[in-house]
């Protein structure tokens, strides 16, 4: 059985323009020990499909679908069911290290806090615990640091108290929005090696939000593409990367400045992002494909197994041979 | 190379800013903070200089003090031939005719109760005062026609644009005067994936068509590999590395350079598992006491002893490449 | 490059399909006035504060009594339609309606007047502590801080005894402890426009500092002026207020609800309509001046654009 199971996860939002969805059909599966990477631009709707699964949605914000943990549906419990196994079995890392921890209080205090409460242990069993998970995400002198403030830490190291403190009940699910998006790149090549070998030697299940292909490239086993709050392309990292079969997929790709390229012509794609108070019928993406026909901006195409691989899902109209020419000019730029 | 004119001169700029301590008494002398500390290049007409390093590096500060937004406290900005430093306020107000900017925010750089029209249409009030308002109209059209926004526009409020487009407004407003030099501050930092690749080629194109120069600043190596002829690295306010683009990509000669070109996710998956990267220790040191001798030796894997001695400055180690290791 | 025409063709066609209509942009100030506008406590209050003020403008030109009249045949007595007398009368025979509205004309005059007074101070102060920054910020921030040190009530009693109680020299005197809060807000909001990026973009294209100023700046502190107005006028007003019931306002026969309350707190066990009218009469303005001020500032809130 699947650890996580996420069927049809919607999210909408009441506005004073009205109902917006800012989630519509998602679903994927997350097997124990795996990584899955959700990739996707500002209004794809990524952030607000995992706040969702941990009950952290705005007022205003609500959520269907099934999101299955152990059976149980995380998104009809009461808070008290949701308490326990947040911080617990399922914990979450942000993206902002600045604002996530509190800053009255000590390191200390925030990680034997969640010790107490989960684990039922003293506070002195609870500060030798957060010590040597200060030690495992490799903070030097964490006895001496762990009774600092965060503002007297830096971003990178903020950044690994939030994870130390995401791993100190050992949880199954680590969920990870955006977290080395502010951070510089040097740093952020820390942070990512660590979470690479913190999976490895506690066999945490990674769920990775973020808008850098390269990052999900490096660290993540699946990979699911979102626009405009809807999946577009769910698969393997290597069939994503190597085979896309989604135009939104193939023009990210091509968009992309990338390193390992010649470094001339990027593809762009073009249009703008969608307003999803305003969305059209059809498929999200169709405003900005290249590959529109009536079809695309009439109907939502079903999100289904590929026909050229039947491992990866996709939710596009065209058949994926359809898609080869654009597929070998982003390969060859 | 050395046929094309050169139009931009900075030798040895420094930008230091005095600071208290928050809990200072008010007699303790003041800290100073380096936050350029010696940096010296040559511009040439049309080319594209990309200035690289992670934050607290210097790069914003540098560009700002080309233009007096942050006033250098030392060092020569020579612009075509005459040094600005030395100047007036009037020789600055002619000189901006000439180089101008674009910001990294690109929805804080326009103002909110100002319409399009009139943000682009302000340098050219400020400068060509003799111009009907007609006439500004006209190119104020023109110029957005030529940055792909809809003329239809004209009279909307910046709030009511996307970020990509408002970098387009932006675009627009610097290059209404026709610039010789823009200066980008992390143009596309803030935009989706897909608009900054739309941004980087508009700007490619205007400058082809233009015969700008640019001056690119970011965070992000792959960014500006796309759109630079040669590459300046930065760290701490000075000098890392400042080499022709496939020199820097291909044989990166300092060790820093070398740790922020490995540390970039490559979108690859097996690229990116198999790469081996370079894992810098420790924290960036503070500006207002770096290290002495190279800046870089607390974080560098090659660090040894005489690294600590007398600061090295760039050195030209090839037709293409100047480094600031001692080692290189 | 196939890929390259391809797009833009995608991009025309799309072009083509947005329904962009109308030429004219929406301003933040027409977004603020739908906003306002929304709030129904906040037009209700507008509607209401109008009538108040029409009233106390033109009611008693179309009363039948002066607010100096005595009336023989109705001393003391209970609000009645006889004579019209709706509110009343003191035991001077004099009607309380008529007293009322032309009080409300005072206390409302001061109020408008003393408002203006001070929101310029404030502003004028504020911006340039604001724009000038460093050690004059500091020195100006500082002054204002001292003044909201003064027990204003004994310096406003210190005042009108050295002063006297002319009417300008009441405004004078409120003006002197209202304007810091508008001083303060109008400096932090010049601060923060100060160091936005479209200022520094203006810099960098060569705008003179006056048009900078008047320009970029202005403009946005204008948000935040009107909600700081809308917040001065009951403060003001209720300062006045107190004021004369201490005593300390206009004289006799000029009246103002501060002075109507005074008097009818001494009658109040026999003839409790002299207090509860005037009484109502301030309370009703001054709910409506705060339900104005609340909507201005969630209709123009700066963090909101």
């Amino acid at each position: 059985m699947s650890l996580l199971q996420v069927n049809n996860l919607g999210v909408q939002f009441q506005t004073p323009d009205g109902l917006v969805s800012a989630v519509n059909g998602v679903s994927f599966d997350l097997q124990a020990g795996q990584t899955l990477g959700i990739v996707g631009e500002s209004g794809s709707g990524k952030s607000q499909s995992v706040l969702a699964m941990m009950g952290l949605l705005a007022k205003n914000g609500k959520a269907s679908g099934e999101a299955l943990y152990n059976g149980q549906n995380l998104l009809t419990m009461s808070p008290r069911q949701l308490n326990a196994i947040r911080g617990d079995r399922v914990s979450m890392i942000f993206q902002d290290p600045m604002t996530s921890l509190n800053p009255y209080l000590t390191v200390e205090r925030q990680m034997t806090e969640v010790l107490e409460l989960h684990k039922g242990m003293t506070r002195r069993e609870a500060k030798k615990r957060a010590i040597s998970l200060l030690e495992a995400v490799r903070i030097p002198e964490a006895a001496r640091r762990v009774d600092m403030y965060p503002h007297e830490f830096s971003g990178g190291m903020r950044q690994r108290v939030m994870i130390a403190m995401a791993l100190l009940c050992e949880p199954e699910i680590l969920i990870a929005d955006e977290p080395t998006t502010a951070l510089d790149v040097t740093v952020q090549a820390q942070i990512l090696s660590l979470l690479k070998d913190l999976q490895r030697d506690f066999g945490t299940a990674i769920v990775m939000i973020t808008h850098d292909l390269g990052v999900v490239a490096g660290l993540c086993e699946k990979v699911m593409v979102m626009y405009g709050g809807r999946v577009m392309e769910y698969g393997s990292a290597n069939d994503i990367f190597y085979q896309p079969s989604h135009p939104y997929t193939i023009g990210l790709l091509g968009a992309l400045p990338r390193l390992d390229h010649d470094g001339s012509e990027l593809v762009s794609i073009p249009g703008n992002p969608p307003n999803m108070a305003n969305m059209p019928k059809g498929c999200p993406f169709s405003e900005r494909c290249t590959h529109v026909s009536e079809l695309c901006i009439s109907t939502l195409p079903p999100l289904a197994a590929s026909a050229a691989n039947p491992a990866v899902l996709r939710a596009c109209h065209k058949a994926p041979q359809e898609l080869k020419p654009s597929v070998e000019v982003v390969a060859h730029v | 190379m050395s046929d094309k004119k050169l139009i931009l001169s900075v030798r040895d700029v420094k930008v230091h800013f005095k600071v208290k301590g928050g809990n200072d008494w008010p007699w303790t002398p003041k800290k100073t903070l380096k936050a350029v500390d010696g940096v010296s290049f040559d511009l040439y007409e049309g080319e594209t200089l990309g200035v690289v390093g992670e934050s607290g590096c210097g790069k914003s500060t540098l560009a700002r003090s080309i233009l007096n937004l942050i006033p250098a406290t030392a060092g020569e900005i020579v612009w075509m031939g005459r040094d600005l430093r030395q100047g007036s306020e009037k020789d600055w107000l002619a000189v901006r005719r000439d180089i101008q900017m674009i910001f990294q925010d690109p929805l804080a750089s326009l103002n909110p109760r100002m319409t399009i029209a009139q943000i682009i249409g302000e340098p050219l009030r400020v400068h060509r005062p003799e111009l009907s308002s007609e006439e500004v109209m006209k190119r104020v059209r023109a110029m957005m026609v030529k940055v792909g926004l809809r003329e239809q526009m004209i009279n909307r409020y910046p709030h009511e644009f996307s970020g990509g487009q408002c970098q387009r407004i932006g675009i627009a407003r610097a290059l209404i005067l026709e610039p010789k030099l823009i200066i980008c501050d992390e143009p596309v930092s803030a935009l989706d994936v897909s608009i900054q690749a739309q941004i980087i080629n508009l700007l490619k194109e205007l400058q082809r068509e233009m015969g700008l120069a640019l001056i690119f600043i970011a965070h992000d190596l792959a960014v500006v590999k796309h759109i630079s002829d040669r590459i300046l690295v930065m760290y701490l306010g000075r000098e890392m590395e400042l080499a022709e683009k496939h020199a820097l990509y291909d044989k990166p000669s300092h060790p820093y350079t070398r740790a922020l070109l490995s540390a970039i996710p490559i979108p690859d998956p097996k690229l990116e598992r198999n790469k081996v990267i370079q894992i810098l220790q420790g924290d960036l040191p503070s500006p207002i006491n770096p290290p002495s001798g190279c800046v870089f030796r607390t974080r560098c894997p090659l660090a040894e002893a005489q690294c600590a001695g007398e600061r090295p400055e760039l050195r030209r180690l090839s037709a293409d490449t100047q480094s600031s290791c001692l080692l290189a | 490059m196939l890929f390259r025409s391809k797009q833009k063709a995608v991009a025309e066609a799309m072009a083509a399909n947005l329904s962009m209509a109308a030429v004219e942009g929406r301003s933040p100030w027409a977004d603020a006035r739908e906003r306002f506008l929304r709030n129904k406590a906040a037009v209700v209050s507008l509607i209401l504060l109008s009538l108040v003020v029409l009233a106390c403008v033109f009611g008693p030109m179309l009363l039948p009594h002066s607010y100096e009249d005595t009336d023989w045949d109705a001393m003391a007595m209970a609000p009645t339609w006889h004579n019209l007398h709706l509110f009343g009368t003191d035991d001077l025979g004099r009607d309380l309606l008529v007293r009322t509205l032309i009080g409300g004309r005072i206390s409302l005059m001061v109020g408008l007047m003393a408002t203006i007074a001070s929101v310029t101070i404030g502003i004028v102060w504020g911006a340039t502590a604001g724009f000038l920054g460093g050690k004059v910020d500091t020195v100006m921030m500082r002054i204002v801080d001292m003044m909201y040190a003064v027990p204003y009530l004994l310096i406003a009693i210190l005042m009108v005894t050295l002063l006297g109680r002319e009417f300008y020299l009441v405004v004078l005197t409120i003006t002197v402890f209202s304007w810091m809060d508008m001083a303060r807000v109008v400096r932090g909001q010049t601060l923060s426009v100060k160091s936005k990026e479209f200022v520094e973009a203006a810099r960098a294209i060569g705008v003179s500092t006056g048009s900078i100023i008047f320009r970029h700046v202005v403009p946005n502190l204008l948000g935040i002026v009107v909600i700081y107005t809308t917040v001065t006028v009951p403060g003001v007003i209720l300062t006045e207020s107190v004021l004369s019931f201490l005593g300390l306002g206009v004289q006799e026969p000029m009246t103002s609800w501060g002075v109507l309350i005074e008097d009818g707190t001494g009658v109040m066990e026999t003839t409790p309509w002299m207090l509860l009218f005037p009484a109502a009469m301030l309370s009703l303005t001054l709910y409506c001046a705060n339900y104005i001020g609340d909507g201005m500032r969630d209709a123009l809130d700066p963090k909101d654009r």
